[in-house]
């Protein structure tokens, strides 16, 4: 096997882990925090995506179309717990699947009533849209680094927040004891929907740096939303580090699992029979990879519940 | 004899309103509308192009004023989201329910081959504005079938035998994991004879396309074949011209990877891409180029094959119902109007061969600038006169 090859799938995995990452952050924080399952988070990454595609139409600017995204898809998350998450919160696991899951249905509607059915273009900016030569004969997407760049930076912000500052610092107390943060006097309603607008935001970052590379289409969040799930169940819920682990090994996992896969079935049972199996298998790899990680570790890599 | 007067009159009055009622009756008959159930694929990656197909088939009939064959056109829109499933469930509610007089619109093969057994057993009559697939060609030709398209292999055969003579060696092929998909690598290398470098399928609706294009890179062909419609293809050419590989390998594709739909999401990086299509929107007759300026002066774009595929069908449904005399109830006269074909394609000279497909001309475009500045197709040449497909062998058409 060529090692390019196989640096370039490496790329590539930490670029998809990465993103993953971005979407499994805000969903374990408020998993791990307000002990709420959120089926509607892949719905702020939809709405994300629509947002910036359609400010970056209308301005021709993809950085102007990104920043009022980000923007617009936090304070939608915040109205969105503020007037509706917030109810279900003291409701059991039940309760809060039927209503996100409503919530998710409204939000594939409401983009189809507005944008329509068809998919939006979102293309990368100009200065992006070629190809870096990151050492000889090996060129490598310069938006693919960008995302790379962009996802090392949230992380790298996240862990500043979460790690040391007093709004972080409440954070974890909450993910660790919610009732004990609460009695010493943290103010979990406004500590609550500031995470969720922090999650919404990094949604709306994922939306944003995958559009131009997939598609701006309704139901794109739920097929990414049940990864993220399979990311914070294997990092350990409500641990942001576990999140990033996660997202990082799911992300390679899958990338290595497509590539080496079914050119090596396809040696065995021929390329169609292959291509009909190779994603399956590979697909599969995610779940025996989680299926391991909660035999050995069943709160998950980095457990924060005490 | 007083008795009978007015029993004979009685009688009289019921005839006179029983005959009335008849020809009322046959009135309505003939005043009801021509039913076309139009159920394509307008959500997803693939939207593109039902829309294109709805959009053309709507213009036809816009432009005969609102009818087919002399009569009132009722279209019936519905969705298939590119599901076999869903497209199945659609096509009997629109069977059964609305009780159409044609189908079409159909664009992916695996939902074709999902609604044409309740379509055919209903003895409604399909005219296909896309899919193609190999199986209703050959063994499974069917009367009630129809394609004002192509066979699916015949556009691939076309940039096969280009490649070819262009004196590639080793070539990549890509397609989606799908009927037409593996229909496509057949027809190309029906006539493509050289090294086949990578024989890739990905999945239908694929949008990232990493994993392939980094093995391109490893592989190193000196051509990539793709046959990626739509969405897919929009995002494999940005992402291949993003990796930088255009500069090391020619990309080649049948017209559904370089229309339009294509170039418009794309643009510049396209310019020098060789595709194959049965229709151009610069082709040279009276049909097409009230076609072309009617479609851009209704939808402010330039048509596609889709676009045209669609008007095309439109126009052979009218020729039909005109020719049937509107009797659609006789379905071996329609099927007989409809074997005849007897309308202006846009493509040019169209007739159907005996499995209902049609012997066509296939073109060679290419993506470049026009004198205005705007990238699209252009015509360079024939690669196939009046070329038949490869299945009609082993049709039996029932009679």
């Amino acid at each position: 096997m060529n090692p390019i090859l196989i640096l370039e799938q490496l790329l590539n995995g930490l670029q998809f882990g990465l993103m993953l990452f971005l979407l499994a952050a805000g969903l374990t924080l408020v998993f791990g925090i307000m002990d709420m399952i959120n089926l509607a988070h892949g719905s702020l990454y939809m709405v994300g995506a629509y947002l910036i595609a359609s400010i970056a139409q209308a301005t021709g600017s993809f950085w102007l179309g990104l920043g009022f995204g980000i923007v617009g898809t936090a304070v939608f998350g915040m109205l969105l717990e503020m007037t509706v998450l917030r109810r279900l919160y003291q409701r059991d696991h039940v309760s809060q699947v039927l209503g996100t899951f409503a919530i998710l249905l409204m939000c594939n509607e409401g983009v189809r009533m507005i944008w329509g059915s068809q998919p939006l273009a979102l293309n990368p900016p100009v200065t992006l849209a070629g190809p870096v030569e990151l050492m000889s004969g090996f060129y490598y997407p310069a938006y693919r680094l960008f995302i790379i760049g962009v996802g090392l930076l949230v992380a790298g912000l996240l862990y500043v927040l979460i790690a040391h500052t007093r709004v972080g610092m409440q954070v974890r107390a909450g993910a660790a004891n919610r009732e004990m943060a609460m009695a010493m006097g943290t103010n979990v309603q406004r500590l609550f929907t500031a995470v969720f607008g922090v999650g919404a935001a990094l949604c709306a970052v994922a939306g944003g740096m995958l559009g131009p590379l997939l598609a701006v289409q309704v139901g794109m969040g739920e097929s990414i939303l049940i990864l993220a799930f399979v990311v914070i169940v294997i990092g350990g819920i409500g641990s942001i580090r576990g999140a990033l682990l996660g997202a990082l090994l799911v992300g390679i996992v899958d990338t290595a699992g497509r590539t080496l896969i079914p050119p090596s079935l396809g040696y065995l049972v021929g390329a169609e029979a292959a291509s009909n199996a190779g994603p399956a298998v590979a697909s599969i790899l995610i779940y025996v990879l989680m299926a391991a990680v909660l035999f050995f570790k069943p709160r998950g890599l980095f457990p924060t519940h005490g | 004899m007083n008795r009978r007067t007015p029993r004979s009159s009685y009688l009289r009055t019921l005839v006179a309103t029983a005959a009335a009622v008849t020809a009322l009756c046959a009135a309505a008959q003939t005043s009801e509308p021509v039913k076309v159930g139009l159920l394509s694929t307008l959500s997803g990656p693939g939207a593109g192009l039902g829309v294109d197909i709805r959009d053309g088939f709507q213009l036809a009939i816009k432009l005969s004023g609102g009818k087919l064959g002399g009569r009132a056109a009722e279209v019936v829109i519905a969705d298939d989201q590119a599901s076999p499933d869903v497209g199945r469930q659609t096509a009997d509610r629109l069977i059964k329910r609305d009780k159409v007089d044609f189908l079409t619109g159909i664009v992916f093969s695996n939902v074709m081959l999902a609604v044409g057994p309740p379509t055919f057993q209903s003895k409604t009559f399909y005219i296909s504005a896309n899919a193609g697939p190999s199986q209703y060609a050959g063994e499974q030709c069917n009367p009630y079938f129809f394609s004002a398209s192509w066979q699916n292999d015949n556009l691939h055969e076309a940039v096969g035998k280009t490649v070819m003579d262009k004196g590639f060696k080793n070539v990549a092929l890509i397609a989606p994991n799908y009927p037409a998909g593996k229909d496509a690598l057949t027809g190309f290398k029906r006539y493509y004879k050289g090294a086949v470098a990578s024989e890739t399928y990905t999945q239908l609706n694929q949008l990232d396309y990493g994993a392939e294009i980094s093995q391109l890179r490893a592989t190193k062909p000196d051509a990539v074949y793709i046959f990626l419609p739509g969405g897919m293809g929009i995002n494999f050419i940005k992402q291949f011209v993003g990796s930088g590989l255009s500069k090391d390998m020619t990309l080649f594709g049948p017209g559904f990877s370089a229309d339009e739909d294509v170039i418009k999401a794309v643009g510049e990086p396209m310019l020098g891409m060789f595709n194959s299509s049965q229709w151009a929107h610069d082709l040279d007759n009276a049909a097409n180029k009230t076609f072309v300026a009617a479609f851009e002066k209704e939808y402010g774009r330039t048509p596609t094959l889709y676009a045209a595929q669609g008007y095309d069908a439109a126009r052979l449904i009218d020729a039909a119902v005109r020719d049937s005399k509107g009797k659609l109830e006789d379905k071996a006269a329609v099927r007989k109007a409809l074997e005849a074909a007897k309308f202006e394609s846009v493509r040019g000279a169209f007739k159907f061969n005996t499995n209902h497909f049609p012997i066509q001309d296939y073109y060679l475009r290419v993506v470049t600038k026009n004198a205005q500045g705007k990238v699209t197709n252009r015509t360079l040449g024939t690669v196939f006169k009046n070329q038949p497909d490869a299945y009609v062998g082993s049709c039996k058409m029932p009679s």
